[in-house]
């Protein structure tokens, strides 16, 4: 530990390369365990840039994830006012409360049941594919495929209508958009909830066999709690994939050979895809919790109240906890990473993300073996603005 | 060595059936853990050092030598 601390900072976000957190985050990372941040509303705090920092404080009893002591950590309209989580947004809550709701739908993510739904993505990655070879060289890998095949598989898993799913795509990217005004967030609201409003009554009188129908099956969640699990899952499950599998397939094609080496030995895709998930952390804004309590940690008195965010790109990339952090390696065998997160909230959905990144890639550079990005790569427009980090287009092409 | 697992403790978050699949497995209810094997070969010690590095509630214990 340096001898004077630093004065406060700002959350870094300037990237210099797409690949790589934003540059702000090594220097800070090598003085202090935990950094004294400021966030954008005044409100004092800490950045958590260690591996093993941000693992103690995602199981650490004295920090909530509840809503109401929350702030966005880069500026935005969209601030959560000290309101609590919507009844069944369980993402947002502690325990008990998170865990029971939680687990009336963990059975339907285990490793196992989101490996038998393999056959359901492969349908729909190839689907999709198809639409990519009709559209021709030249066609944005994101609209016609990354975007839409994790959608297209939670709404089939939860028994959304295909109909529907265009727009509530365009309403979680809306509320995914830091620069989104409140008019325009509160349009994609109620524009989420008038559906489910009208959606979950129907479905409450004919439930199928699907998740949604099991939850009303089961008989215990009312119908606000019914709409808050669905906006759970549908915000948790839609943009998150897609940028992942996008950034994944813009990232292998620029290491050619790391891409030359999985194309010689699939049975690193498994490998593969843990390597992507932590060199790429596509989570850019991090996880945070705020103190319950006065409370000591990482060295540091911690005051009642305030907020700490884990940067997960930076304690991905923490040369403490890995080999040559910055160097992608689909050979790796030491994971651990905490791109998904850690501690209870570690994302429910990470199992059936896995398989479809995996089936995803492997559909993807099967089918178009000579598969090139159709701009230089430093002309692909990022989504530096976004909850959730990736490409917001990416032109490929192929020999036909 | 002697594995338990908790499932009081257990989040269902599945690093142990992802990691060992051989040792681990979820239950359809709620996907929390099902010890499949609670005393594997010795051989499998790295394996479960990382399991238990992994389980984000330490509901995974392996004591090395139960002393049995």
């Amino acid at each position: 530990m340096v001898d004077a601390p630093h004065p406060p900072v700002p959350m870094p976000t300037k990237r210099s390369r797409p690949f790589n957190p934003p540059d702000g985050y090594a220097p800070l990372r090598e003085q202090e365990r935990i950094t004294r941040m400021t966030y954008p509303d005044g409100t004092p705090g800490w950045l958590i840039l260690r591996h093993a920092e941000a693992k103690e404080l995602l199981t650490h009893k004295s920090f909530s994830a509840r809503q109401e002591g929350l702030v966005s950590p880069v500026p935005t309209e969209l601030q959560y006012d000290g309101r609590p989580a919507d009844p069944g947004a369980f993402a947002k809550t502690d325990d008990p409360s998170h865990s029971q709701y939680r687990k009336l739908v963990t059975g339907f993510f285990t490793v196992r049941r989101t490996r038998q739904l393999a056959p359901m993505i492969e349908r729909i990655v190839h689907e999709q594919l198809d639409d990519l070879e009709k559209a021709g060289p030249g066609a944005d890998l994101v609209d016609v495929f990354t975007e839409s095949v994790p959608s297209r598989v939670m709404c089939e898993m939860i028994g959304i209508p295909e109909s529907e799913r265009k727009t509530l795509q365009r309403h979680v990217e809306t509320l995914g958009r830091l620069s989104c005004s409140v008019p325009e967030a509160l349009g994609a609201v109620s524009g989420m909830n008038g559906f489910l409003a009208r959606f979950i009554p129907i479905r409450m009188d004919d439930p199928r066999d699907d998740l949604l129908g099991d939850l009303i099956r089961g008989g215990q969640l009312d119908e606000q709690e019914l709409m808050g699990m669905a906006a759970t899952l549908i915000n948790g499950a839609f943009d998150t994939t897609g940028n992942m599998l996008a950034m994944g397939v813009f990232t292998l094609l620029e290491h050619p050979d790391q891409l030359a080496k999985l194309r010689e030995d699939q049975e690193l895709m498994g490998a593969a895809v843990e390597e992507l998930l932590r060199f790429l952390t596509i989570s850019h804004l991090g996880a945070s919790r705020w103190a319950l309590e006065d409370v000591e940690f990482a060295g540091q008195s911690i005051k009642k109240g305030e907020v700490l965010t884990v940067a997960l790109p930076a304690v991905n990339r923490d040369p403490e906890r890995y080999d040559n952090p910055d160097q992608l390696d689909i050979g790796r065998t030491d994971h651990g990473h905490l791109a998904l997160g850690h501690g209870v909230h570690q994302c429910l959905g990470q199992h059936l993300a896995r398989t479809i990144l995996r089936v995803g890639y492997e559909a993807l550079f099967d089918r178009f073996p000579t598969l090139r990005l159709a701009v230089p790569s430093d002309e692909v427009p990022m989504r530096d603005d976004f909850v959730h980090y990736g490409p917001r287009s990416l032109p490929v092409t192929w020999d036909d | 060595m002697r594995i338990t697992a908790d499932r009081e403790v257990c989040c269902s978050a599945g690093q142990c059936a992802l990691i060992a699949p051989d040792l681990f497995d979820q239950s359809d209810e709620d996907g929390s853990v099902v010890l499949l094997d609670a005393q594997p070969d010795t051989g499998r010690l790295d394996v479960l050092r990382e399991v238990v590095s992994r389980c984000p509630t330490g509901a995974i214990r392996v004591e090395e030598d139960p002393g049995v």
